[in-house]
C-alpha cells in the first residue's frame, strides 16, 4: 500500500517529537497537529507508515529510555518511572515486565553484571538497539503469556 | 593521494532543496552538478574533507523504475535510511549556527559521557547525528 512520500514526512515530524520527549503526554490531538492531518487519519496513517500504533511507539521509546537509565545511572526506580513518562510505579514495573519479560530491578542487576559488548557504538545509536520489539499489544502479551502458562499447567496434570 | 571512500550518495527528494539545504544551512560546497536530461549528477563536499563527495540523487527513472523510485521516496520520507554522522568540533556552537538557519532538529545537544550529540533532519527526511569531536 502506497503512501503519499509529503504525508510521511510530516507522520515522521511527529514520530521524531515523540523521540524527542517520550515521557510528556502525546494525545492524538497533539501528533495529529505536528502532522497537519485530522485526528480521525492520524492513527491508521502512522500505523501504516510505521507498522505499530503510535501510543505502543510511544511505549516502546519509554522502556528503551527507562532501560537506559536503569542501565547506566544509579537513580532509583521510582525516579526513574516519573522520568520516563509513568504517574504510578506499580503501572510502570508491570508494564515493564509486560514488555522486557524481567521487572526494573531485575534487568538493572543483569546488565550491571553483564560486559557492554555495544561500548564502540556511538552512544546515541546504542540505545536503539535496546529498543523493544513491540510487534503486539502489551494487552495481548498479557493474555497470550497467561494463556500459555494455563496450558502448561493443565498438561502438568496427570 | 590516499586510498579510500570517495563518495557517498543520499536519496533526496527534491535536488534544488537538498542543494539548498547543504550548501546554505550546513556549509557544504557543490562539487559536481551535471545534468544529461532529467538525470542530474549532484555531489557536495564538506569544507574540511576535500577527499569525500556526498551525493544529493533523486530515485527515478533511467537507473529505477517508476516502483522502485516510489518505494525509496517513501522510505526517505519516513526516516529509514541508514544513520549519519557529521562531526563537529563544537556542537552546542553548530547547533545555535544550524538552527537559526531553519535546520529541522529532532534532539537538543545531549552530553553523554563527556560527549555532545545532537539531531536533525534534512528536508527529505535523512537522519542526521552530530556529533562532537572527543578532545583529548
Amino acid at each position: 500500500m502506497s503512501q503519499d512520500p509529503e504525508l510521511l514526512r510530516r507522520l515522521l515530524r511527529a514520530k521524531d517529537r515523540m523521540d524527542a520527549a517520550s515521557h510528556e503526554e502525546w494525545p492524538v490531538r497533539r501528533l495529529a497537529r505536528v502532522s497537519g492531518v485530522s485526528e480521525a487519519h492520524f492513527a491508521r496513517s502512522f500505523k501504516e507508515a510505521f507498522g505499530i500504533p503510535p501510543h505502543r511507539y510511544l511505549l516502546t521509546r519509554r522502556i528503551e529510555r527507562a532501560s537506559a537509565l536503569l542501565r547506566d545511572t544509579d537513580l532509583a526506580i521510582t525516579e526513574i518511572a516519573f522520568q520516563t513518562g509513568w504517574s504510578s510505579l506499580g503501572t510502570f514495573g508491570r508494564t515493564f515486565r509486560d514488555v522486557t519479560g524481567e521487572s526494573p530491578g531485575e534487568l538493572r542487576a543483569r546488565v550491571k553484571a553483564a560486559p557492554h559488548e555495544l561500548e564502540h557504538v556511538p552512544v546515541c545509536f546504542v540505545s536503539a538497539a535496546h529498543r523493544p520489539d513491540l510487534t503486539i499489544a502489551v494487552s495481548e502479551k498479557r493474555r497470550q503469556e497467561a494463556g500459555s502458562r494455563i496450558e502448561s499447567e493443565e498438561t502438568e496434570v496427570p | 593521494m590516499s586510498q579510500g571512500v570517495g563518495m557517498v550518495g543520499l536519496y533526496v527528494r527534491d535536488q534544488d532543496e537538498a542543494l539548498e539545504f547543504y550548501v546554505e544551512k550546513l556549509g557544504f560546497r557543490v562539487h559536481k552538478d551535471m545534468r544529461n536530461g532529467d538525470y542530474r549528477w549532484l555531489t557536495v563536499q564538506h569544507p574540511d574533507q576535500p577527499s569525500f563527495e556526498l551525493g544529493l540523487f533523486k530515485p527515478g527513472p533511467p537507473t529505477l523504475d517508476a516502483g522502485s523510485a516510489q518505494s525509496l521516496r517513501e522510505l526517505v520520507a519516513k526516516g529509514a535510511m541508514p544513520p549519519l554522522v557529521l562531526t563537529v568540533d563544537d556542537c552546542r556552537a553548530a547547533y545555535d549556527r544550524m538552527r537559526a538557519r531553519g535546520v529541522e532538529f529532532t534532539q537538543e545537544p545531549t552530553e553523554r559521557y563527556g560527549a555532545v550529540d545532537a539531531g536533525f533532519r534534512d528536508p527529505s527526511g535523512n537522519g542526521w547525528k552530530m556529533i562532537e569531536a572527543a578532545r583529548r
